[in-house]
C-alpha cells in the first residue's frame, strides 16, 4: 500500500477527498498486517459537498498502478436531518422544510447531513 | 471476507489541526474568520475596505488564498497590516496545513483578528475546518438569488452571509428578499448584512457584525 502517487496537476476537490481516504484508510490498515483490502465503506451526507460520482471517478485514477487498484468504494449517501426538541422526532429534510412536519415547530436542530465518514473496510485476512 | 467497522472521518487529520489552531487562536485571544464565495463575488475588496477602515494599530492579518499569483495579497499588503498569500498550486481549497504553515512565519501574539480568505469556490472549501470561529459565506448580486439552494453546504454552515454588490441591483435581475429567503431555508440561524464595497453602503453593518461576534 505504501506505492502512492500524489496527484498533479490541476485538482478537484473529490480528488482530495479521494487522496485523503487513501491516508485515512492507510492509517487502519496499520492495524491489520497481512490483511487484503477489498472494498471501502464511505458515509456522505448531502450537506457535505462531496458528489458520489465525482469521487468514485477521482478514486480510480488517483489509486491506478497504486496498491489500492481494484479496491471498491460502497459510497452511502445519507440524507439532512433536523431533529424536533418537542417531540424527539428527527426527520429527513425534503424541499428545504426544516419545519417539524408532526409539530410544526420550527425551532429544529441539525441532526445529520454533513457526514464525510469512512464506515467500514471489507478485508480478506490471511 | 470480514467487514470490520471503522468510524474515521475522511478529513480527520485535517480535522485534528483544524482543532488544534482552534485550541491556539483561543489561547491567545484571536477571533478568525472563513470568508468564502464563488470567484468575483467580492472578497479581496470586501477585505480592502474593511482594512482600509481600521486604525493603523489594529492588531488584525490576513491570509489570501488563491489557486496562482500572488494578486490579492498584493491589494491587500497596501493598508500597512500583515499578509500572506497562500498559493495553493491546483488545489481548490485551502485545508489547515496550509494555514498553520503560513502562521508559523508571524508572531501570533501580535494578532487579535484573523481573516481568512478562501480559495473562490462555493463547494469545495465548506469541508475543510481550519480552524475558524465562524465562517462568511459571500454572495454578490450578479450571481443568482437561489444560489443557497444550489449550494446548500455552505450556506448552511456560514453564520454571515454578506450580499455584495448591491449597488448593481438596478441592472441586475437579482431578487434580494428571495435570496434572504433561500439562505433562511437552508440555514434559518444566518445572519444577512447587505454591502457595496464600490459605494461603502451596508459596510457599517458588516463591522457592526464583526466587531459583534468577535467578544463572544
Amino acid at each position: 500500500m505504501t506505492n502512492r502517487r500524489r496527484p498533479r496537476g490541476p485538482d478537484v476537490h473529490e480528488l482530495s477527498i479521494a487522496q485523503s481516504v487513501v491516508e485515512a484508510v492507510e492509517k487502519e490498515l496499520e492495524n491489520q498486517p497481512g490483511a487484503l483490502l477489498r472494498k471501502i465503506g464511505l458515509r456522505i451526507g448531502e450537506l457535505s459537498g462531496v458528489d458520489a460520482d465525482s469521487l468514485r471517478f477521482s478514486w480510480e485514477c488517483l489509486t491506478r498502478e497504486t496498491g489500492f487498484e481494484g479496491v471498491a468504494l460502497a459510497i452511502e449517501t445519507r440524507a439532512w436531518q433536523r431533529r424536533c426538541p418537542p417531540c424527539e422526532l428527527i426527520f429527513a429534510v425534503s424541499d428545504f422544510q426544516t419545519v417539524c412536519p408532526q409539530c410544526g415547530t420550527q425551532e429544529t436542530e441539525h441532526a445529520g447531513g454533513n457526514e464525510l465518514d469512512i464506515a467500514y473496510l471489507e478485508l480478506e485476512t490471511p | 471476507m470480514t467487514q470490520i467497522p471503522v468510524e474515521r472521518k475522511v478529513l480527520g487529520e485535517n480535522d485534528r489541526i483544524a482543532a488544534a489552531l482552534r485550541e491556539e487562536f483561543r489561547r491567545r485571544g484571536i477571533f478568525c474568520l472563513n470568508l468564502i464565495s464563488s470567484p468575483g463575488a467580492g472578497k479581496t475588496l470586501l477585505l480592502e475596505r474593511t482594512l482600509e477602515g481600521f486604525a493603523p494599530g489594529r492588531r488584525v492579518a490576513v491570509l489570501t488564498g488563491d489557486i496562482q499569483t500572488d494578486n490579492d495579497a498584493r491589494r491587500l499588503a497596501r493598508y500597512g497590516f500583515p499578509v500572506q498569500q497562500i498559493t495553493t498550486a491546483g488545489a481548490c481549497h485551502l485545508d489547515a496545513r496550509m494555514v498553520e504553515r503560513h502562521l508559523a512565519n508571524w508572531d501570533l501574539g501580535s494578532i487579535g483578528l484573523l481573516l481568512i480568505e478562501n480559495v473562490g469556490n462555493l463547494v469545495c472549501p465548506t469541508s475543510y475546518d481550519l480552524g475558524e470561529d465562524a465562517k462568511v459565506v459571500i454572495l454578490s448580486v450578479a450571481e443568482g438569488d437561489d444560489k443557497p439552494l444550489k449550494y446548500p453546504g455552505i450556506f448552511h454552515r456560514a453564520e454571515l452571509l454578506v450580499l455584495s454588490k448591491i449597488d448593481l441591483l438596478p441592472y441586475v435581475p437579482f431578487d434580494i428578499a428571495a435570496a434572504r429567503d433561500n439562505a433562511r431555508k437552508v440555514n434559518p440561524a444566518i445572519e444577512i448584512v447587505e454591502v457595496s464595497s464600490t459605494t461603502g453602503a451596508g459596510l457599517d453593518s458588516w463591522l457592526a457584525w464583526l466587531d459583534r461576534r468577535a467578544v463572544h
